[in-house]
Formats: C-alpha cells, structure tokens, sequence
C-alpha cells in the first residue's frame, strides 16, 4: 500500500509541478460554461423583415405596422415586387418576407377575403418554422381584432399551456446543466487519457508496470488526483450555475455533489480505457476530443430532444454517460427530485463506471502479457 | 522546392506509419456524419400524453381524439385525477398532460370560448416548446371545426372554417427547404465540424509533437525555411482533409439525399480556402505551446467554440450582441453559411464572395501568423 501512496504522490507531483496546464485545468471549464452559458439561447428576436407591398393602404400599412411593434421583427425593406426577394434571401440579407396581394385593404372590405403570403428562409428549419409561428401569429391576431370590429367570432378554445419545472423555458436552465455535463465528460476524459497515454509514449509506463504495482493500483494511482481536480471542476461549474446563472437548486445539493463525483469517476475511466487502446498521444487525444465531442453534445439530450431523434437511434444514446448525468442534473436541480426518482439513471452511471473500471484494468494486464 | 519534397515525403511516411490514426480520421467523422445527421432534428414524431378529462362530453372527447389522431401524441392514460397526471409528469411516464375543465361543452355552447389547460415537462424545454406548438395548432383547427358544425352561417363560401367575418389567407412559404428539412440543414453543418475538428486537432498537435520528442531540434539545424516547414506541415493534412469532406459529401448523397444545387467545384474551392485556415489555426497553436497537453485543451477549446458558437445548434440571432461577433469571427460560421448556401440555395460565385473573401483573408492573416511564431531558435 505504501508504494501506492507514492505513485499517488508522484501522480501530484506530476499535476502541481505543471502550473501552467493546472491553471488550465482549473479555469477552462468555468470559462466554457460562463462562455456558452451567455451565448447558447434558443429566443429568437430581430427577424429581418421585408415587406413586399404593390399598391399600399391602410390596411397593408396597419398590418405592416403591427409586425413593427413588438421588437421581433425588424422590417428592413419594403418593396413592390417580389422580384427584389430572391437575391436578398440568396445573399442572407433578409429572414422572412410579407407579400401582399395588390389591393389588399379593398379585397378585405369588399369580398371578406385577403390574401397574404409569408416567405421564410427555412435553410435552418428550425428558426424557420419558429419566424414561420410567429408571423401567421400576427396576421391572425389582426385578423381576429377586424373580426371583433365586425362583432362576429366564431368559438374559441384558449389552451393554457403550462411549462412544468421551467415556466419561463429560461434558456439557462436547459442548456447550463448540459453544459456542465459536456464540458466535465471532455476535460475528465482528456485528462485520464493524456496522462496515462503521455507515460505510454515516454516509455516510463513500462518502469511502471514492472513495478510492484498492480494494474488496478496503476490505474487508481492515475485516477485518485484527477478526481481531485475534476471535483474542483465541479464545484466551480456548479457555483457558476447557482451564483451567475441563477439556475435553480431545487433538490439536494449533496446528492448533487455526489452523482457529480459517480460521473466524473465514469468520464475518468473512459479517458484510461481510451488511452489503453491507444499507442500515442496524439490518437488518444483525437480519439477522446472527436469521440465525445459531437455525440455528447447531440446525442445527449442538451440540445436537440432525445425524442426527436429517429427510435432506432433512441437506444444508441443510452451509451452517452452525459445523458444519464443530464436527466439526473436536470431533475435535481429544476424538480427537485431525489435518489427515489433517480436511482435508475444513477445505476445506470455507476455500471457504466464499474464496466469501463474493468475494461481499463483488463487493457493493462494484456500489456503486460 | 526540393526541399519541400523531402519533407512532404517524410510527413505522407509518418502518416502511413501511424495506421491507426488514418483508420480514426476516416472512420470517425463517417460514422458520426451518419448517427448525428439522424438525431438533429427538432420533430418529435410521438410523444406520450396523460389526459384528465373532467367534462367527458362529445366536445371533450373530440377534443382527445384529434390530440391523438394527429399522430403526435400518444395517449398514455387517463383519469380524472391531475394529482395522478402530475406524478405520471414527475416521474417522465408522459410528457404532457392535457386537462379538460368541467362544463367544457356547456361553456363551449353557451360563452363560446373555453380555456383548456396544456402542461408540458419543460424539464426538457426545447421537447416541450414544440409538443406546444402541435397542441395549440390541433386545439385551433378543432375550434375551427366546431364553429362550422354550431355556425353554420358563419362559415365561408368556400366552406372553409373561418373566425370573423373578414379572412386573411395567410399562406405559409419555407423557401429553399419547403418540408423543412432538417439533415439538408444540419449535415453539411456536421460535416464541416468533423472536418474542422480534425483539421485543427492534427494541426495542433503536429508540431508540439516534434517539440517534445526532440526531433524539431534536428529539423531547425537544417537549412529549411520557415514557410517550408509550415507547408509540409500543412499540405499533407490538408489532402486529407479535402479526401475526407469528398467522402463526407458522398455519404450526404447517398444516405441522407441532400440537395446540392449548385456548383461541387465552388464548395471545394472554398474548402481548399477554408481548410487553410482550420489547419493554419491549428499549426499556430502549435507553435505556441510546449506541451501535446496543453495543446490539446486549447484545441479543445476553439473546438468547442467553433460547435457551439456557429449557428448550427442555436440560432446566432438568438445570441448577446458580443456572443454575434465571437460568432461572426469564427471561420466555421462562415464556411457552414457558404456551404448552405451554394448546396441548398444554389448560390453561385457572386452571391457568396463575402464568406469566401473572408475565408481568405483569415487564411493569409492565420498562415502568416503560423510563420512568424515559429522560430528556429529553440529558447
């Protein structure tokens, strides 16, 4: 055990020596989740505009004036034909287009019918249909404001709709504690691996595997101090969470703290089986920041909903650990729900941890076959 | 020249050498183009949904059915209890719960307007951002419907249901993608990453990589050139770079069928610009740090930032106005814009020589810096 401790010592040795890289370890991931935390929004305001109107009246300029208000739109051309839209959409110099059939106001008064149309740029389908909602929403308030002119409404069913947990769909509350899970999966990973794979490429891991210690020993003795360097990571993030973002601490911060410790353990030991599999630094280092990069950031559930995604690539993300962190984050933190709710998901990390424990220590004994 | 023949032949060994990194660089982005171009979407084809129905009358239960017929909401159970719709809600058995007030039908008929109360687990905010706008869209066609049957007189020529006596026929358009489309959005911008992540992780760790085995020593006793080093650094990774996103964009083609109107031999243009830039970035770093270490946390970090800060998974719109210029400074944004825009638009040269133009400044200002960082002289 003894011999442990010193490679445990040496192993923080190794860490504190290297002022520089432990400054980075230490501010890198409170950068990143101040950084996207601002950045990563999902409202959308200033919609350029661009109105296409033949022959104007009092109704088009009304109409016109109601996409004005409001601050989400921001008209920035008006046109009489729509000839002019094409190379401003091509060029990216407008968003949505409102096109007016000419006579518009005339039409409405005298036949009870006008028409519109809203051109929207859909390349991103996702803001598209977003400017899409919102631009037939204020026609159809106009609409229902001539209908009250005129006294006669049809029926109404006005849907309340509640946003559970998140009533205001704050930005920060969804996207923080994905972040926190994507940004503590990467440095814990790349900080096992580099570690491990730098000793490999150096050749003193084969000092090491003649030593008396054991390959389990080897393997804690990496892990033990990065695991101190990646709570500390935890608790920076966490506080950014609580004290900047203002994100809800709902349930217990203890349990919190302690399935951080089960995820960062499981991120650690992917970062030793990475480096087992790998022959230098470089494929290692590839291999981890590539590997994990894009599938936590998609396939985890922080951006894009896990059931948007097509049902056989459903079960493909219960093999990402930052989405089982990601549920458990999120029901602490914004429904306070506790290890009764959650105990699944947290077995389900702490197999994930025990499998790669294994897998890394079965990686090292055939090295030394 | 000669010279940098040499060196060439020296960096294309290395690479041959090292098989497991070249199986990485092409396998990885593929099979990550292929799983992620599927899971970027923000559809939800069917989500489960708890109904408490308090009025049990022909309006409430016409209400539930269109829910359900229309295919995007799954009816996972009913009661009348919102006490056991909560719990189901807590738990994430279902994702929304509709709740129907008593007297809903005699509301209908009598006041003509009737509340009826959506919750959604927002635990999930984007999920549950678009289950409301099915529901809200279903619940209006649904009063549409029922105007019609009750008001007959209210209805249009055309029988078409309308809500006051004067209609606005708004019709909607989605130009470029009218079935909104999302792998014609988001693979290129995919692609692009991977690409890029590759380009600047090789980049970054090429040089710092001699540095610590020793061997850049012996390279800085030759007599090479600054700008001949930085070249045979670069060129060999920008072939694969450039092999890799013709693959990438095969398999767009063929698994994921996305439209390329306009011109192949543009895109690759302006990816021989661009990926000068991505490897550029990466060399420069490299000749910064001391360590594979340190250049792999920065690399990580510009990563990081070139994926989340270029408009492919959250609208730059949407951002702080200093988060827009952080945005407007990355190379990615710009090659993604670029690469929508002669792909899915059809653009031609013209239309994009704003991206391109920046593309190629960052390209001169990046290598440049590269050269100039790199100093012979070991300190």
């Amino acid at each position: 055990m003894s011999a442990m401790r010193g490679f445990v010592v040496k192993e923080f040795h190794h860490i504190l020596r290297d002022r520089q890289t432990l400054l980075i370890l230490l501010l890198l991931p409170l950068a990143q989740v101040l950084l996207f935390g601002f950045a990563l929004r999902t409202d959308i305001e200033g919609v350029r505009l661009v109105v296409v109107d033949p022959r104007p009246d009092a109704s088009t300029l009304e109409l016109r004036s109601r996409f004005a208000a409001g601050g989400l739109f921001r008209i920035v051309g008006v046109e009489a034909t729509p000839a002019a839209l094409a190379p401003r959409f091509q060029a990216g110099r407008a968003d949505q287009a409102v096109v007016f059939e000419p006579g518009f106001g005339e039409k409405l008064a005298h036949e009870g019918r006008a028409q519109v149309m809203i051109i929207t740029d859909a390349t991103d389908p996702n803001t598209g249909s977003a400017m899409q909602a919102y631009a037939s929403a204020v026609v159809q308030r106009y609409e229902q404001e001539i209908a009250a002119r005129g006294g006669r409404q049809g029926v109404r069913i006005v849907p309340e709709a509640r946003m559970r947990f998140n009533p205001t769909l704050e930005s920060v509350n969804l996207f923080v504690p994905g972040l926190i899970a994507l940004v503590l999966t990467i440095v814990s990973a790349l900080m096992s691996a580099i570690s491990l794979s730098r000793e490999k490429e150096r050749g003193t891991l084969e000092v090491l595997l003649v030593s008396p210690l054991r390959p389990w020993e080897i393997i804690a003795g990496k892990v033990l101090p990065y695991l101190a360097l990646g709570f500390a990571n935890v608790l920076t993030v966490l506080g950014a969470a609580w004290f900047v973002f203002r994100v809800p601490f709902r349930g217990s911060v203890l349990l919190l703290l302690g399935e951080s410790l089960l995820f960062i353990v499981t991120c650690l030991s992917l970062g030793v089986v990475i480096a087992a599999v790998t022959s230098s630094q470089r494929t290692a280092m590839i291999g981890a920041l590539m590997g994990l990069m894009m599938p936590t950031t998609v396939l985890g559930g922080m951006i894009f909903p896990i059931a948007s995604m097509p049902a056989w690539l459903q079960p493909v993300t219960n093999v990402v650990p930052g989405k089982w962190f990601i549920l458990i984050s999120r029901g602490i933190m914004l429904k306070g729900v506790g290890l009764a709710e959650l105990w699944q998901e947290t077995l389900i990390l702490a197999v994930m941890m025990a499998v790669l424990l294994v897998a890394a220590v079965k990686a090292f004994r055939i090295r030394l076959g | 020249m000669r010279t940098l023949r040499f060196l060439l032949r020296k960096e294309f060994l290395q690479i041959r050498r090292d098989p497991a990194i070249m199986r990485m660089l092409v396998a990885m982005p593929l099979v990550q183009l292929l799983l992620l171009g599927n899971a970027a979407t923000f559809q939800i084809r069917s989500s489960r949904m708890y109904v408490v129905d308090e009025d049990n009358s022909p309006a409430s239960r016409g209400l539930v059915t269109r829910l359900a017929a229309s295919g995007r909401f799954e009816i996972a159970d009913a009661s009348p209890s919102m006490a056991l719709a909560n719990r189901a809600l807590l738990h994430r058995d279902v994702s929304s719960i509709v709740h129907v007030p008593p007297r809903f039908e005699r509301d209908l008929v009598r006041d003509g307007v009737v509340p009826v109360q959506l919750v959604f687990n927002a635990e999930d905010g984007a999920a549950a951002g678009i289950l409301r706008t099915y529901a809200t869209r279903i619940i209006a066609a649904y009063a549409a419907e029922l105007t019609d049957e009750m008001h007959p007189s209210l209805a249009s020529a055309t029988g078409a249901p309308v809500r006051g006596a004067a209609r606005i026929d708004a019709r909607a358009r989605g130009w470029f993608n009218p079935e909104l489309n999302y792998q014609a959005y988001m693979v290129p911008g995919i692609l692009v990453l991977l690409v890029t992540m590759v380009a600047t992780a090789l980049g970054s760790m090429n040089i710092v990589r001699e540095k610590e085995l020793g061997t850049l020593e012996q390279l800085n006793v030759t007599p090479v050139t600054r700008a001949e080093f930085i070249a045979s650094k670069l060129i060999p990774f920008w072939v694969i770079g450039l092999a890799v996103l013709a693959f990438g964009l095969t398999i767009a083609r063929l698994a994921f069928a996305i439209p390329m109107r306009g011109s192949l031999a543009l895109v690759f243009l302006a990816a021989a610009v661009y990926l000068l830039v991505a490897l550029g970035i990466g060399l420069w770093i490299s000749t910064i740090v001391e360590t594979q270490q340190q250049a792999m946390f920065v690399t990580f970090a510009i990563n990081m930032v070139y994926m989340l800060m270029s408009g492919l998974f959250t609208p730059i719109l949407s951002m702080p106005v200093w988060a827009q210029w952080i945005a407007q400074l990355s190379p990615v944004k710009h090659f993604i814009v670029l690469m929508r825009a002669v792909l899915v638009k059809g653009a031609g040269f013209s239309a994009v020589l704003v991206p391109l133009a920046v593309l190629a400044v960052y390209a001169a200002v990046v290598l440049t810096l590269a050269v100039r960082q790199y100093s012979k002289r070991t300190a």
